[in-house]
């Protein structure tokens, strides 16, 4: 088991922090703010990832995000979504400290707008700027194995390499990229983005990784709150899967059943033929 | 950008907030531009001229001509 966890109470370190669920959420695409707390009860979330905007001034006292999460007992994390140049993402990661009261962010540095594909290069330059300055960095990045390795080098506190693109809910498309990246990595990886279904996250957590961060699958549900749970349950039984250590794929059949005293088309001997003696 | 002159003899002071033009009346600190607005300050951060201002100091920082600020606020997001 890697360091990064307790073996006994399998609870979850990442730089300052200790946690017992697995399942982190994002904030947002919810019916509601009213849902999304209740949703965030039912998946007992310990991590809840936000934004940061320029305030409209014609409405400074719209209901906020914080409102609500002000009322549970979870840890923020600001992100740097928008941001396409390290200055634009260490920039608002120190706007977001500001304004959050907390030095974790997760940095995301995209590169192409249709795929919201994380611009690995330019994450790793800004997580070296933004440690110096004194950050717990979580990167957002993709499932390749050198730009985590990179990351961990730069100093990220996790990786976050993702599933497949935000929102897409399409799972875990490149899982051996994941299980590559929990190989060879020693800080903890969290799968975020693209995660559709409780099945793709007991899969993640299947293959070793920390911890999932999961928000479209559980705000566009048909049943936000009932998602949530679920998901809870996918990372919980993922997990245990984990720590119970699988059995060994295998390219040809083992029978389950005794090959011994197989019962044939007629009666015959089980036991073996004596040799004539001559 | 010209400058007013009030009847008193003071300027009034122009800034940007977020884009926008805004005038406050000279001596303006940065708490009591917010207060006017009614921003509330928790969970906003503000930057003068591309500089994050700390809340400790909102109070003690007075507007100047041609400041240009930007008020941010937490969203929800993922």
């Amino acid at each position: 088991m890697a360091e990064r966890d307790h073996a006994a109470s399998d609870l979850l370190t990442i730089a300052d922090k200790t946690f017992s669920s697995r399942l982190f959420l994002g904030s947002s695409k919810y019916p509601s703010f009213e849902v999304m707390v209740k949703a965030i009860e039912a998946a007992e979330t310990e991590l809840v990832t936000v934004a940061v905007r320029y305030m409209n001034l014609d409405e400074p006292n719209q209901e906020g995000v914080l409102d609500y999460l002000r009322r549970l007992n979870c840890h923020l994390l600001p992100n740097t979504a928008g941001a396409t140049t390290v200055k634009q993402a260490v920039r608002m990661a120190h706007l977001a400290r500001e304004a959050t009261g907390t030095n974790w962010i997760k940095l995301e540095v995209i590169g192409d707008e249709r795929t919201l594909w994380p611009d690995t290069a330019l994450t790793v330059e800004a997580t070296k700027v933004l440690v110096q300055d004194g950050f717990v960095v979580l990167p957002y990045t993709s499932p390749d194995l050198v730009a985590a390795i990179r990351l961990e080098e730069a100093g990220a506190s996790a990786v976050m390499p993702l599933a497949a693109p935000i929102g897409t809910g399409q799972g875990l498309l490149d899982w051996i990229g994941i299980r590559r990246i929990v190989e060879r990595v020693s800080v903890p990886v969290v799968v975020d983005a693209g995660l559709g279904v409780p099945s793709d996250a007991a899969k993640a957590m299947e293959l070793g990784v920390s911890a999932v961060l999961v928000n479209t699958a559980i705000a566009e549900a048909k049943d936000p709150v009932a998602m949530a749970r679920a998901m809870k349950h996918g990372v919980v039984a993922g997990r245990a899967a984990y720590r119970a250590g699988r059995m060994p794929i295998r390219h040809e059949a083992s029978p389950s059943s005794p090959v011994t005293g197989v019962i044939g088309e007629r009666a015959a001997s089980m036991y073996p033929l004596k040799e004539a003696v001559g | 950008m010209g400058v007013k002159t009030h009847a008193k003899g003071g300027r009034s002071v122009r800034v940007t907030v977020n884009g926008r033009p805004h005038e406050v009346e000279p001596g303006t600190t940065l708490l009591e531009f917010l207060q006017s607005r009614a921003i509330d300050v928790r969970g906003v951060a503000v930057a003068r001229n591309e500089e994050i201002v700390p809340r400790a100091s909102l109070g003690e920082v007075r507007l100047d001509d041609g400041d240009v600020l930007e008020v941010i606020r937490v969203v929800a997001g993922g």
